[in-house]
């Protein structure tokens, strides 16, 4: 815990909070955390302990498609980060290109996912295992979607002249939210697609 | 920083009206949760009265034994969930800005929907009273496979509604966790440093922390309970390969730390009301802060001793059964710093001081049986007796009530701005302490016996002690009507409250009482010393005096 003794300077920023938002938002994603770690246990202990995991007539998760997504999913941390350097240098037209791409990037994954969801033998009715994996992947895909939206009204934002007075921590948050998006699906893609 | 215009004009009382809306002031945020938690509190009374009022006979006459399994289950919910987490949110909103020198909390509006989520799934949770089928059944924990059952198919059931309503307390938990750790780590008073800010602050951190940890584990465990009673799913069925004891896992990893949610800011309370009323510092403060860490350490790695009967391996059981021990350590080095704060102090036997004094007492003594329950062996004996049930009891009626109520005197001059009387005060506290005494005390030999907990019949052989609890449950709930009396009668024509009418030290003694909306405004003071300066003569700010002397001047001129 860092000493956060307030300069007199700071205090003065209580009227807008906008010191705030990005530690509560910090904090926010520290909780948010251990709801996907409640999902990925529950998911781990199901598995271990179950007698017959797989639904009858399933053979198993086809991974290489999922894959892809993966790949797509997990580089779009990389442009929204380059999108955040751009905005740094306030290079607002590269910042805005990066920003969409990431967007796109998103929404390709969810697109891709919901085919994979179409094809499937199975429903989240089917045993322990149709359940966590709708859950898990459903979850998930829930927090692609909020980022998505997210991405989205930061760039709506962007527009708006003096959007960057009072700091970036909209975009700050959002991309920090995007990476944990991320870092989650790696634990999930691992968990569902490769350990199987 | 100057202090030329503090203390600010005052200015023309906002009203009643705000009360009821939609305001994002914490301090009448505060009131508004305890308010709402206390009319909870007499609803969770009164079936505590109608369980009790069955119990006082062997024979399941008062109730069908269906309803009683209904009314213990949302005695044991509406308490948790609607009043004690709501109050002790209340004090945080009123004591966190003021004790720091904040203004607000850090996100207003976010608290405000916190809050407003209570009367919702307040709501929500008192509705399945009326649904077919009545409310939820399976005991305030809720386990699978009663609690996953849906014997009529309704899609609106009472068991639905309380897993919806749970979930959304959690959520609302969450948003006011986040906001009162922001609020801590990044407003405080210039000067104050973590090391010098008041323990209830370090207590409310720690407390909060322990929700944003353990509620998202609940809250997620909730969501896959709804989704097997209602959708379908089988993650605790095991009929469809899944695995009820996952849910107990989900449950005690947050309702494990959630007691400490609950005791952790009374021990705050304890260690500010000590000193004022001991007229010592707090013997150890830096010891007695941090000790509130290392049980937020301990408190989510011990969970499993919830479940030593539920078929864990027995390597679990020794493990945790020594964690659960070690959390006597830190709780210990508190209890020692209080005693030695009172050691030869000039106590000043008021009503919030007999409070805690009552409250250390029932503490001490439900630390006694906890230990007990964490050994193994006695707690397979005793599990789901009524042994449980009274210790669980003592920490929180005994402990954590009680220091609430202490909390409640001792503030209420300063955000009422009247005092409350001493008279009624004080019959409020005998009736508490000896009704809780009467109530409680005797389910510890009765489940030595045997008599399980849940259950509208017994044996007749415990006729004599239930008969005991039930005239001690009935001066309990008489105990309230002095306490409702003195804070309405205070609060409408009680006299009118100084800026510090018990001598205390803190900076939210430093404001006008009721505090102004944004409390020191621009004008915070700068914190030169460690709080509890009692007999020593320090100040706590810069420029106290000054800020004292215009506090009195405007008194005076007020009068
Ligand atoms: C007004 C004074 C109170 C009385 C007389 C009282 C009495 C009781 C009794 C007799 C039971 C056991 C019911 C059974 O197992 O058959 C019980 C259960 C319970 N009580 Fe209280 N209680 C009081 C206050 C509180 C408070 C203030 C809280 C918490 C804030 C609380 C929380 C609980 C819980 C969690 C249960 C367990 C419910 C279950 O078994 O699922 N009680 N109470
Ligand atoms: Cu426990």
């Amino acid at each position: 815990m860092t000493d956060t003794t307030l300069t007199p300077g700071s205090v003065e920023a209580h009227g807008q909070h906008s010191g705030h938002n990005l530690t509560g938002f910090i904090i926010f994603l520290c909780s948010e955390s251990v709801v996907f770690l409640a999902f990925f246990s529950g998911y781990a202990l199901l598995k271990t302990s179950a007698l017959d995991w797989l639904p009858p007539g399933v053979e198993g998760l086809e991974w290489r498609t999922p894959l892809v997504n993966t790949v797509v999913l997990v580089s779009s941390s990389g442009t929204i980060y380059l999108a955040e350097q751009f905005k740094a240098r306030d290079n607002m037209a590269l910042f805005r290109g990066f920003w969409l791409l990431s967007m796109a990037m998103g929404a390709y994954f969810l697109y891709g996912q919901a085919v994979e969801w179409s094809g499937l033998q199975f429903g989240f009715t089917s045993g322990t295992f149709g359940g966590t994996f709708y859950l898990l992947t459903g979850f998930h895909g829930l927090h692609v979607a909020t980022g998505i939206l997210l991405m989205g009204l930061m760039l709506i934002k962007s527009f708006i002249p003096g959007n960057y007075s009072g700091g970036e921590q909209g975009v700050q948050a959002t991309s920090l939210f995007w990476h944990f998006v991320d870092v989650i699906w790696i634990i999930l893609f691992l968990l569902i697609y490769v350990w199987q | 920083m100057t202090i030329a215009t503090f203390p600010p004009e005052p200015k023309p009382d906002p009203g009643w009206s705000r009360y009821f809306g939609f305001c994002t002031d914490a301090k009448v945020i505060g009131i508004q949760y305890i308010v709402t938690a206390f009319f909870f509190f007499l609803i969770g009374g009164l079936l505590a009265m109608v369980i009790r009022g069955e119990l006082i006979t062997p024979a399941s006459d008062l109730v069908d034994r269906a309803v009683y399994n209904g009314i213990y289950t949302m005695h044991g919910t509406i308490m948790l969930f609607l009043f004690i987490f709501p109050v002790l949110n209340g004090l945080n909103n009123l004591l966190i800005p003021t004790m720091i020198g904040a203004p607000d909390m850090a996100f207003p509006r976010l608290n405000a929907v916190a809050f407003w989520l209570v009367p919702i799934f307040g709501s929500l949770l008192i509705a399945s009273f009326f649904v077919p089928g009545g409310p939820a059944y399976s005991g305030w924990w809720s386990y699978p496979p009663v609690s996953i059952q849906n014997p009529l198919g309704h899609f609106v059931n009472g068991q639905g509604l309380w897993i919806t309503a749970v979930a959304l307390s959690g959520v609302s938990s969450i948003m006011g966790a986040l906001n009162f750790v922001t609020t801590i780590l990044r407003m405080r008073a210039p000067g104050m440093t973590i090391t010098r800010m008041p323990v209830f602050c370090w207590t409310a951190l720690a407390a909060q922390s322990l929700q944003l940890i353990g509620l998202p584990a609940l809250t997620g465990g909730a969501i896959m309970l709804l989704m097997d009673l209602s959708f379908g799913t089988s993650f605790y069925r095991p009929e469809g390969g899944g695995d009820p004891v996952l849910y107990q896992h989900f449950f005690w990893f947050y309702s494990h730390p959630a007691v400490y949610v609950i005791i952790l800011p009374v021990f705050g309370i304890f260690s500010e009301l000590f000193p004022v009323y001991s007229r010592k510092p707090l013997f150890g403060y830096l010891y007695v802060a941090l000790a509130s860490f290392i049980i937020v350490g301990l408190g989510l790695i011990v969970w499993v001793h919830h479940m030593f009967p539920s078929g864990v391996a027995q390597w679990m059981r020794n493990l945790f059964m020594v964690f659960t021990m070690l959390i006597a350590v830190p709780t210990g080095v508190k209890v020692f710093a209080w005693l030695g704060t009172i050691w030869g102090g000039k106590l000043q036997l008021t009503t919030p001081m007999l409070f805690c004094l009552g409250g250390l007492f029932n503490f001490v003594f439900a630390g006694i049986t906890g230990i007990m329950l964490a050994t193994v062996p006695v707690d397979i004996h005793v599990s789901n007796t009524y042994f449980v049930v009274g210790h669980f009891h003592y920490v929180i009626y005994g402990a954590a009530v009680m220091g609430i109520f202490a909390a409640i005197y001792h503030w209420f001059p300063k955000f009422i701005g009247r005092m409350p009387y001493e008279g009624l005060g004080k019959l409020h506290c005998l009736l508490t302490f000896v009704g809780a005494n009467l109530n409680f005390l005797p389910m510890h030999p009765l489940g030595l016996m045997g008599m399980p907990r849940r259950v509208s019949s017994y044996d007749p052989e415990f006729t004599f002690w239930n008969v005991v609890a039930s005239l001690g449950a009935f001066l309990l709930g008489v105990s309230i009507i002095p306490f409702l009396l003195n804070m309405v009668s205070a609060w409408i024509r009680g006299p009118k409250a100084t800026h510090n009418p018990w001598r205390a030290i803190g900076l939210e003694w430093l404001l006008p009482s009721p505090p102004p909306e944004d409390n020191f405004g621009e004008e915070v003071p700068t914190v030169i010393s460690r709080p509890y300066g009692y007999g020593t003569g320090l100040p706590l700010v810069e420029h106290q005096d000054e800020i004292e002397r215009r506090l009195d001047l405007q008194e005076a001129s007020a009068a």
